[in-house]
């Protein structure tokens, strides 16, 4: 089980109590009544307000309007509607959905219950990580429960509305946590994403209509419908509300979960919350929200965590996942990991990425043994142009943007190691 | 038949939960394998009977997701994640570590069938590096002569 969140709020505030977990537990501190009073008391467009009005944004990595995404769902159709929960956390640097899954799976399921009864939804298909054995059986237990008490099924809490909640384990691949590769995956296919339009929404999971949200996205719904959205509002900024759950990696002291109100500056969170770094050495450089943000240079940490601060340095917030990297730190190795990542879980349908992502770790790989030249920088910016925005899903962007961000902050990395033949960077960590 | 008949029937329950038979082919996937050790050619051929498709879609499955294999493994799996958050933390020196104190190479599996050794991508666990995955359960905040501690272990 992960370690508790040294700073909690409301999403954490109960992990460290062990009964949270279970459905008795959750019961004895208010848990279901915020399901209870949508379902019973609200309509389903009453509930799509309240979390329009909450302006909560998806907490995946686009950071989409929930309350929008949710209106798309078709009012008037004769087909079955779908959710679908994406809980195929592997963006590399975030492990919060798995702290969520392991204790709070009915925190989980409440929100599910909620987006269900204003989407009209009768069945949400949860997708999480074949890795994650033990948080996959936390909510396994969680959903038996919840159909033992009449939470989940027919007539849920003695209402007219039901719901079935359907558990399926992936089996490794980062592409199924694309919103559209996981409803291939879904049907048993490879995790190959889908064209878009037709959008989920339209032809989604088994061709219904569909709405995929993440794991924390539904986590923050009880709180906005047992609080109200001015109370949401509370937290964050004006344009980016409420907590996230940061994790922080790296070169610090105290690595670990931050649940934390979005606008936190990241000096603040590596240096205050995370203990900085160990005696005598300095931040290099930090990714501020899983390996596909580009990284900001040590003077740039004065930011607030949220998207419209972090899009004026050109990075976003993406999945919060915080990796510190100090002054020992080769930035070409940095690279050469990154890019094998993007090499090894390219699906390969789109040629861009599955050329792309190769010739750049190919690059990384001769500067890194003081083979490349300097042509070779101009070669990585050219390929990563060329994969940015041009192929089906956002893979390929999430490719390109690390290798510009290394490009433009350390530049100076990247000519050393031409200019050397070797990497300069004798202390650095191991490849 | 190499499926058994108690596996069948957990895929027959599988199969009930999705509004199309195929959704549940990745659960019945892992089931088969969980089973057999790994997917063969003929083992594809009958899930594919199960599902009316045609084997070649079920081998394009299994070679595309990672957990899935097309052949024999060793008795225990062991994985050590060699991601940044991880690799910033020392994991690609004790993967190598480990390499020499097995006798293999990563993707190897050693000569007495007891342990595969390999490395996988980020398992969710950046805090907590280095870090391994061995057989489904997660061993955290690790240096090298614990994870030999461990892998000793396994029979």
């Amino acid at each position: 089980m992960l370690k508790v969140p040294y700073v909690t709020n409301y999403l954490s505030e109960h992990f460290a109590e062990d009964d949270y977990p279970t459905l008795e537990g959750y019961l004895r501190r208010g848990g279901y009544a915020a399901a209870r009073k949508a379902i019973t008391q609200m309509t389903p467009d009453q509930v799509i307000d309240v979390v329009k009005a909450s302006g909560l944004q998806g907490r995946g990595g686009a950071g989409f309007p929930t309350g929008l995404k949710w209106s798309f769902m078709p009012k008037t159709t004769d087909k079955p509607k779908y959710l679908a929960c994406n809980a195929d956390e592997s963006e590399p640097g975030s492990f919060k959905d798995r702290i969520l899954l392991e204790r709070a799976p009915h925190k989980l399921l409440e929100g599910i219950l909620i987006a269900a009864w204003a989407t009209q939804a009768q069945t949400t298909f949860i997708y999480c990580r074949g890795e994650y054995a033990f948080p996959a059986a936390q909510l396994a237990r969680a959903i038996d429960e919840a159909y033992a008490k009449g939470y989940l099924g027919k007539r849920v809490m003695g209402s007219r509305f039901s719901h079935e909640v359907v558990l399926m384990l992936g089996a490794g691949a980062y592409i199924a946590g694309e919103e559209t590769g996981l409803l291939e995956s879904l049907e048993g296919k490879m995790a190959k994403p889908r064209k878009k339009p037709p959008f989920p929404a339209e032809h989604g999971a088994f061709g219904m209509p569909t709405t995929v949200n993440n794991v924390e996205t539904f986590c923050h719904v009880p709180h906005i419908i047992g609080n109200g959205a001015a109370w949401f509002k509370g937290f964050g900024t004006e344009k980016s509300p409420g907590t996230t759950i940061f994790g922080v990696s790296g070169h610090v002291v105290r690595p670990g979960l931050y649940e934390l109100p979005l606008g936190t500056r990241l000096d603040e969170i590596v240096f205050e919350h995370a203990g900085g770094l160990s005696a005598g050495r300095k931040v290099k450089g930090v990714i501020p929200g899983g390996m596909s943000m580009p990284i900001l240079p040590a003077g740039q940490l004065d930011v607030p965590m949220a998207n419209e601060f972090l899009r004026e340095r050109k990075t976003m917030l993406g999945t919060g996942g915080i990796m510190v990297m100090d002054d020992t730190t080769c930035m070409v190795r940095a690279g050469w990991v990154i890019t094998y990542f993007f090499r090894d879980e390219s699906c390969g349908q789109c040629t861009q990425c599955r050329e792309g992502t190769g010739w750049m770790h190919k690059i990384f790989e001769r500067i890194e043994r003081g083979a490349g030249s300097r042509g070779d920088l101009e070669i990585l910016l050219d390929v990563a142009s060329k994969m940015d925005g041009q192929t089906i899903c956002a893979f390929a962007d999430a490719a390109a943007w690390p290798v510009q961000g290394l490009l433009r902050h350390f530049r100076e990395d990247f000519e050393a190691h031409v200019s050397h033949g070797k990497c300069p960077f004798p202390q650095s960590f191991e490849l | 038949m190499v499926i058994s008949a108690e596996t069948r029937a957990r895929i027959d329950l599988e199969i009930a939960k999705y509004p199309k038979r195929r959704g549940a082919l990745l659960p019945t996937l892992h089931l088969v394998q969980e089973e057999l050790g790994h997917i063969s050619l003929d083992t594809a051929k009958e899930v594919a009977e199960i599902f009316a498709i045609a084997p070649v879609e079920v081998m394009e499955v299994v070679t595309f997701y990672n957990m899935f294999f097309d052949r024999p493994q060793g008795r225990h799996h062991v994985y050590v994640c060699t991601n940044l958050p991880c690799s910033l933390r020392g994991a690609r020196g004790l993967l190598r570590e480990l390499e020499k104190h097995l006798g293999v190479q990563t993707g190897e599996t050693t000569p007495d069938g007891r342990i595969t050794l390999g490395h996988e991508e980020c398992l969710g666990a950046c805090a907590y590096a280095p870090m391994m995955r061995i057989d489904g359960k997660y061993h955290e905040d690790l240096d090298v002569d614990e994870a030999k501690r461990i892998v000793d272990a396994l029979r």
